[in-house]
């Protein structure tokens, strides 16, 4: 990456009390993400990668504790004071949820909530503001956008619901867009029509983007690179490309490995990841993704392997025991 | 009304679904959520029934248990007709079929023990002797991987969602059933437990000899699973053929787009960019003719005007298009 980071994650942890104790939800991660560049995240359920993205937007739950700085277009993010915070917040930092009624007021038009954004931020007039909220439905495929500005958030489908949302992220013509899991509710060929729209207005407006989910499926097409996380921590980052033709980390080829091929024959056993993801509760001892690795051995179940380079500087894995490119599994 | 005649990979359909039509009244309005949908199964064999949300898929599934009451149509099982079975008689014949569903914590009640769980089946059935009803719940536990003696006394929120649909597989395989309605039984787990509940079925279905419905909106895990592969949209059966061969050579065009839709964990596969526009409609008023035609880029004047039958187009693969992507043979 030639160009400074936009964003970028600095050792950043999250903690969370719980009744049975501290919960590490996010360990020592370091990421950073450039200008108009697409950085995937995938992991799990729990793996803490929807934990990240509110560290990185300051939405954490109050109980949360925050370490390590999050650093933005300049400024720590971790320590800038609420009222800047909310102004950057929805201007050049924008977010879109796997629902979009978490974003979405149901009380409120699509009009009302577009309209107050632009006028929020961008200090447009009334009725500016009401031609820029048109064009912008408009300009996420939304048919008949002058009609839809004064329907309600249920009168449309889950798929429109979540193409105004994306207008609403937009509208401010943000520098960062966090995508956390924003089709993973939506049926197949709406969830490919959104990620194109995803792709397309990345493009034009030069804006970089998180993409975080849970589908290596859905990175491998959309993203210049990618960081794998497992149990709080990054595991495995690297571009796309040498990340899927040369994947060190063997979670990241078990995950690949587990996700049913559409051109395997039927009835082909998965091989499958045994066991399930540690309780972040109880932290484990060594690498986290030791009980369940087949490749683990004595260092690995004492000692926590960190995130490094090898061959290349930017692919870096955390790993003892890393995957031989000619020993892989075929997947 | 048409007529179907598919015939099966074996003569023997333990499932045979025959002009099923199920509707609901909403507000004033009805909502076509089965239209007319004929299909059979195998004995021994795994139907995969693919579709969109709201596509009817789930309704079919409960519509063969007769949880919904079905307009018209026929569902017969081992040749006996469900929809004309009322009260002992359904209840005996409900025990050969079992129902898995897609959300394993929510369909387990929080307040019982696992133990409890599992023996229900067996206590409404009739089995009295609470020590066999106890070997049978052990037995069936080992075999779908949980130790019978940590799991028995403990309640369903102390299991994860993978734990909890293996305690869903078990209370299902209780009664020694033939055949089994998957509902999405793993759309709400992770990649990596999805896997091992993918082949925890497969290895029941050997051992048990079972005949399995798999219902599901993922192409490539329906596909990882079954014989055939049926694909409905809004209420109507698209086409319906062996797995490799509708994959490989998909006849409708709805099929071809959910295939092509589907994201493929490989960079150098670029995305599809020419993924139609447009929703699905609305089951209140669905098109006229072919119900994919607003969406379709093959539709013309036939396909509003008349609703296209299946037909067979390759051996075992029947499509319902005026403009099938191959040609009949």
């Amino acid at each position: 990456m030639t160009e400074t980071a936009l964003l970028s994650v600095e050792d950043v942890s999250v903690d969370l009390p719980t009744p049975r104790g501290n919960l590490r939800a996010v360990d020592r991660v370091d990421l950073t993400v450039g200008a108009g560049r697409t950085l995937g995240i995938v992991g799990e359920s729990g793996c803490g990668k929807t934990m990240l993205s509110r560290a990185i937007l300051q939405l954490l739950p109050k109980k949360a504790k925050l370490s390590g700085r999050v650093m933005f277009d300049g400024q720590d993010l971790v320590r800038l004071d609420p009222e800047r915070l909310r102004k950057l917040r929805g201007r050049s930092l924008a977010v879109v949820f796997q629902d979009p009624m978490t974003s979405l007021n149901p009380v409120l038009t699509i009009g009302t909530q577009l309209i107050e954004t632009l006028q929020e931020h961008l200090e447009l007039d009334g009725n500016a503001a009401k031609r820029r909220s048109a064009e912008l439905l408009a300009a996420v495929g939304i048919p008949a956008p002058e009609q839809r500005l004064m329907q309600y958030p249920h009168q449309l489908s889950g798929g429109m619901r979540q193409r105004v949302a994306i207008a609403i992220a937009l509208s401010c013509e943000p520098k960062l867009l966090i995508a956390d899991e924003p089709t993973t509710a939506l049926d197949v060929t709406i969830q490919a029509q959104i990620l194109d729209l995803l792709a397309r207005e990345q493009r034009r407006r030069h804006m970089a983007m998180i993409l975080i989910t849970h589908d290596l499926g859905v990175v491998a097409g959309r993203t210049d690179e990618v960081a794998v996380m497992y149990a709080g921590r990054v595991v495995e980052r690297a571009p796309t490309a040498a990340l899927f033709k040369n994947m060190r980390m063997p979670y990241t080829e078990a995950l690949l490995a587990a996700i049913p091929k559409i051109d395997a024959a039927p009835h082909t056993p998965l091989p499958a990841i045994s066991g399930r993801p540690p309780d972040p509760t109880r932290p484990i001892q060594g690498c986290s993704f030791s009980p369940r690795c087949r490749y683990a051995a004595g260092q690995c179940h004492r000692e926590k392997p960190s995130l490094a380079a090898a061959e290349s500087a930017d692919h870096q894995y955390a790993c003892f025991h890393p995957i031989e490119i000619a020993a892989r599994v075929p997947a | 009304m048409m007529q179907v005649t598919q015939p099966s990979p074996s003569h023997d359909p333990l499932l045979k679904v025959e002009n099923l039509v199920v509707e609901y009244a909403v507000g004033g309005k009805t909502i076509h959520a089965v239209s007319d949908v004929s299909l059979q199964v195998a004995r021994g064999e795994t139907l995969g029934l693919v579709g969109e949300s709201g596509c009817g898929k789930s309704t079919l599934g409960r519509a063969v248990l007769q949880l919904r009451q079905a307009v018209s149509g026929r569902v017969l099982f081992d040749g006996q007709d469900l929809t004309a079975m009322h009260g002992d008689a359904l209840r005996q014949m409900r025990r050969r079929v079992q129902l898995i569903f897609q959300d394993p914590i929510a369909s387990l009640n929080p307040r019982r023990r696992i133990g409890d769980i599992i023996a229900e089946p067996l206590v409404i059935s009739g089995v009295k002797d609470p020590e066999r009803r106890h070997e049978l719940v052990c037995e069936v536990l080992s075999a779908v991987g949980l130790d019978p003696g940590l799991v028995i006394g403990r309640l369903p929120h102390e299991f994860s969602g993978g734990q909890c649909q293996r305690i869903c597989i078990a209370r299902a395989l209780v009664l020694n059933p033939e055949f089994i309605i998957c509902d999405e039984p793993v759309s709400a787990l992770d990649v990596s437990i999805r896997a091992q509940i993918l082949n925890l079925l497969e290895d029941m279905k050997a051992r048990f000899g079972l005949t399995l419905l798999f219902i599901a909106h993922d192409l490539a895990v329906v596909k990882a699973v079954s014989d055939r592969v049926a694909v409905m949209y809004l209420g109507r059966l698209c086409e319906v053929g062996p797995s490799e061969q509708l994959f490989a050579a998909p006849a409708h065009p709805y099929t071809a787009l959910l295939i092509e839709a589907i994201p493929v964990p490989d960079p150098d596969v670029r995305p599809a960019e020419s993924v139609p526009v447009g929703e699905p409609p609305s089951p209140i008023a669905p098109p006229s003719g072919c119900r994919f035609r607003t969406r379709c880029p093959r539709a013309g004047q036939r396909c509003s005007d008349e609703v296209p039958e299946l037909r067979q187009v390759a051996p075992g693969q029947f499509v319902a298009c005026h403009h099938p992507l191959i040609a009949a043979g």
